[in-house]
């Protein structure tokens, strides 16, 4: 009995010296407690402070954009063929949304009845990732492959996640959180948690830029007033390859809407920079953000403006022109951005075109701030509270249970040291919700060693000596406590599986501290009445 | 010390009363459900944007809301937030709108108020500054450039500037430069420099969030599902430890406190939060292991005592473990109610849902989940033509 007495002591020991280490470590200073729990427990932003967004990637738009890169290559190659096809005879559906992403589709009118077979291995051997279909003799349907579109969603997921690490990066926030969130195939949400940020609004601007640079030939130098009035000025028949692209000139009382005649492949774009940097314009002293081309693109767009002296290029930032200039000669390796309203919108300019573009546009879904006084104020308060509530609960119980509340004191502190032990070893993030499941675990823990005194109460009353007494109290409210333990436990393991977020910080809280508990309420609490037994050769009275 | 000796309530034999009672708390909350046409939603769950803000003085309601409400913005709810004696704090929340512009509904706010009290052109307002924007503008001001100070240096000053505004007293809203001065260690000629450069406005901005309709809806239905799998689950255990009816029985009284706790949300006009699911997952839990510790104790005494009817059965198990109930409700709700009164505005519908929950749950283990086991076996028996005995 002495023995088996040493050897779960030790256990206890091992226990608690573990869970003290895990939550404090090695400490040598008060401070170092502080230092040490700051850096284990991770709080959650509810509690430190901080913003969390979700955002939805615009698959749809990434799609289309393959669709009109197919369309591009589609005329060359059928160019070739030879098929006789107007500029408008290749043309694409127009999915808006993320649902209707999939039925991006190409159509190509005009194909000879002749030529169908030719135009069919075109299509197979050049575009693999595309369908053909024949909806009419001259008339032929390209859908994208179910594989390929999975591919090209994931990779424009994959991508955004990229793009908002970069930029996350460039602006120095520390320890945050981007990852995929929600279903894979079918949300293209992107979960970003940026701890202890101060300046949310202009950081959610930042990362939602699409920064979609493209440097376009202008292959009419007149600027419209509107669409109309610019395909009225080319008979209804624009040059192929164009697009028209608005540019919002600033002038006096407002801005002048310009639309210019782009020619739709650009010269360079945005992956073609090595670097970008705010800077001013030595002329008018406005804000400007200036790029550095990669050596590749340098010599070609050398090639280009040395051809091209005279003519207007276009710098279109994300489908809208920036600015429109004369090739006065040839460059090689630089430009700018000109026409910012000011330093900030050029540093962050610069910044995201450094991070590189996203490959569609991104929507807030969600957005979440603490700001930090107010993530400051409820830890203050919540803890305090929390606080404040444990010592009453612990007052209670030494009063009312004398020298057996000093052992239900005693596993109730285990239980929460054991707690916070695994959520700093598995480096879990205490929030709200957790914090529910640790009120829980302290009423559950309060209950186990209540229902187990009381219990032996019951058998004290029913003339049972101490020990007795002790060993029928245990050995009855130990099934109760399975009962009510495993229920929750059970209970707390579904919502870990099926809730999300604040749900499965709260189920895995619950958890911990319930497994903790079934262990400090029979073992450690029976191990201390042991304890203080021992070596006393007649108990006859037990202080409950 | 002992608050309860052993007790012979007939607690079962007045279950009519009891029952009563819980219909009529039902029907309260569900009239006020049905009045208010259904539970109040924080945005988390409808949706829409909302602002927590600190003003300097009292702030002016009316006029806020006719501001805002001007500049077009769908104002749901204009709702004081007590923190403390003469917080100020003000929660705005906005209703969704159709428009597309997701995220502006802050911004709008956010300069609506400015129109309304005032800003300084050229300056920023030190109290609604961040970081990153506020050491530029220190470190480019031509006092400070000439100083021998380095960008780092800077930039840690301004962060230790920004930690006194955001710590309690201040709380994100600093009222005079002066207080500033009574910082350890901080350079007096940063001090002078966000004199030129920053003002103090009457307001900050304390928090707040957009959450669009999908989320919403989302999230309304993860937390309905997780939680009735978890009841699933706790049912299957039951019935599988006990019988079936026991475990039907406890689920019963769970859903029933539920339903009670979010009458009293609406009676008290209290919104539900995301947090608020995580109360309410824990007065499932706590209701239903008062009720497993009632259920075990019938389960032990019907091995000893296999003669004696269930009613008797029943309220001598609910007696046995009254000292039990008591005390661990007396503590849970110490526990809950401290965290209630001091826990802040922002765990206020949480611990509010913790109180009535543990009150509630206490209740039903004994008046509602102990009479179905009654009710079914009364069922059960009358069949056989047995009547039940006192």
């Amino acid at each position: 009995m002495k023995g088996n007495l040493r050897n779960r002591l030790l256990i206890a020991l091992a226990v608690a010296l573990t869970a003290i280490y895990g939550v404090v470590g090695l400490p040598t200073s008060l401070q170092d407690v502080y230092d040490h729990l700051e850096e284990k427990v991770t709080l959650g932003l509810d509690l430190k402070g901080g913003v969390h967004l979700i955002l939805q990637v615009q698959v749809q738009e990434a799609l289309r954009a393959e669709a009109d890169r197919t369309i591009r290559r589609l005329q060359e190659e059928l160019g070739d063929l030879p098929v006789p096809l107007t500029p408008d005879s290749i043309t694409r559906n127009n999915p808006e949304t993320i649902e209707e992403a999939d039925d991006i589709m190409i159509t190509v009118e005009g194909v000879p009845a002749e030529r169908a077979s030719d135009f069919r291995n075109t299509v197979e051997q050049y575009f693999p990732n595309w369908l053909p279909s024949s909806r009419s003799s001259a008339v032929w349907e390209l859908r994208i492959r179910p594989s390929s579109l999975a591919l090209l969603k994931n990779d424009t997921v994959t991508q955004t996640i990229a793009t908002v690490e970069n930029r996350v990066n460039s602006l120095g926030l520390t320890e945050p959180t981007i990852q995929q969130h929600g279903r894979a195939d079918a949300e293209y949400e992107v979960l970003v948690q940026l701890p202890g940020l101060s300046d949310p609004a202009r950081v959610m601007q930042i990362l939602s830029m699409t920064a979609q640079l493209e440097i376009q030939e202008v292959l009419d130098a007149t600027p419209y007033p509107d669409i109309d009035s610019a395909r009225a000025a080319h008979n209804g028949v624009m040059p192929p390859n164009s697009e028209l692209r608005l540019h919002q000139r600033p002038a006096v009382g407002g801005v002048e809407n310009e639309w210019y005649v782009l020619n739709a492949v650009p010269v360079i774009t945005g992956s073609d920079l090595r670097n970008a940097v705010p800077g001013r314009n030595p002329e008018d002293q406005t804000w400007e953000a200036r790029f550095v081309l990669s050596p590749e693109a340098g010599s070609r767009f050398g090639d280009y403006t040395g051809a091209n002296v005279g003519n207007l290029l276009a710098v279109v930032l994300d489908d809208r022109i920036k600015s429109v200039a004369e090739i006065r000669s040839r460059i090689t390796d630089q430009g700018s951005i000109s026409g910012l309203s000011g330093q900030q919108e050029a540093q962050d300019l610069a910044l995201v075109l450094r991070a590189g573009s996203l490959p569609a546009s991104v929507e807030y879904l969600e957005e979440r701030t603490v700001g930090a006084s107010l993530g400051a104020d409820s830890i203050r308060q919540g803890v305090r509270s929390a606080l404040l509530g444990l010592a009453l609960v612990v007052f209670s119980m030494l009063v009312y249970y004398r020298r057996a509340g000093i052992n239900a004191v005693l596993a109730l502190m285990l239980n929460l040291l054991i707690l916070l032990a695994m959520l700093s070893y598995f480096s879990f993030t205490l929030t709200l919700p957790g914090i529910a499941g640790i009120i829980l675990t302290i009423g559950m823990a309060v209950d186990a060693n209540v229902l187990i005194f009381e219990r032996i109460r019951e058998e004290l009353r029913a003339g049972k000596g101490v020990v007795g007494a002790l060993n029928a109290g245990f050995a009855k409210a130990f099934l109760t406590l399975i009962d009510t333990n495993l229920t929750t436990i059970i209970a707390a393991a579904f919502l870990f599986l099926f809730g999300r977020g604040p749900v499965q910080g709260f189920a895995v809280t619950l958890a911990i501290g319930l497994v903790a508990n079934l262990f400090t309420s029979v073992f450690v609490s029976r191990l201390i009445f042991d304890f203080a037994l021992a070596g006393k050769k007649q108990v006859k009275e037990l202080s409950i | 010390m002992q608050l309860l000796k052993e007790t012979n309530i007939d607690f079962i034999g007045r279950r009519k009363y009891f029952l009563g009672l819980s219909l009529l708390l039902i029907v309260a909350g569900g009239v006020s459900l049905f009045l208010k046409g259904g539970p109040k939603f924080g945005i988390d769950f409808k949706g829409g944007t909302l602002v927590y803000v600190k003003f300097k003085d009292e702030p002016r309601l009316d006029e806020i809301r006719k501001a805002l409400t001007g500049e077009g913005l769908n104002v749901a709810a204009l709702q004081p937030f007590e923190e403390g004696p003469d917080s100020h704090e003000l929660k705005i929340d906005l209703d969704l709108t159709e428009e597309e512009a997701l995220t502006s509904g802050q911004d709008k706010i956010v300069a609506t108020l400015r129109r309304l009290y005032g800003s300084e052109e050229s300056k920023l307002d030190f109290n609604n500054v961040g970081l990153e924007t506020l050491a530029d503008r220190v470190v480019s001001n031509p006092k400070i450039a000439e100083s021998p100070l380095t960008t780092e240096e800077i930039t840690e000053e301004v962060r230790a500037l920004l930690a006194f505004r955001d710590q309690a007293p201040q709380s994100g809203l600093v009222r005079d430069f002066s207080l500033l001065t009574s910082i350890e260690g901080v350079n007096p000629d940063i001090i002078s420099a966000l004199e030129e450069e920053t003002y103090l406005g009457a307001f900050a901005i304390r928090g707040g969030g957009y959450v669009g309709p999908k989320i919403g809806k989302e999230l309304q239905w993860q937390a309905i599902k997780a939680t009735l799998f978890a009841l699933g689950g706790m049912l299957v255990y039951i019935a599988f430890r006990f019988e079936w009816i026991y475990g039907v029985a406890a689920v019963a009284a769970v859903f029933h406190d539920v339903l009670i706790t979010l009458g009293f949300f609406s009676l008290f006009n209290r919104e539900i939060e995301l947090t608020v699911v995580a109360a309410f997952l824990t007065l499932v839990g706590y209701s239903m292991n008062d009720t497993i510790v009632i259920f075990d104790r019938v389960r032990e005494n019907r091995k000893l005592t296999r003669r004696q009817p269930l009613a008797s059965l029943l309220n001598l198990s609910v007696n046995q473990t009254l000292a039990r109930t008591v005390l661990t409700s007396g503590l849970t709700l110490i526990a809950v109610l401290c965290l209630f009164v001091f826990g802040g505005e922002v765990l206020r519908s949480f611990s509010f849902a913790l109180v009535v929950g543990v009150l509630i749950g206490t209740y039903s283990s004994v008046f509602v989940a102990s009479p179905i086991l009654l009710w079914w076996q009364g069922r059960a028996v009358a069949v056989g033509g047995q009547s039940r005995r006192k």
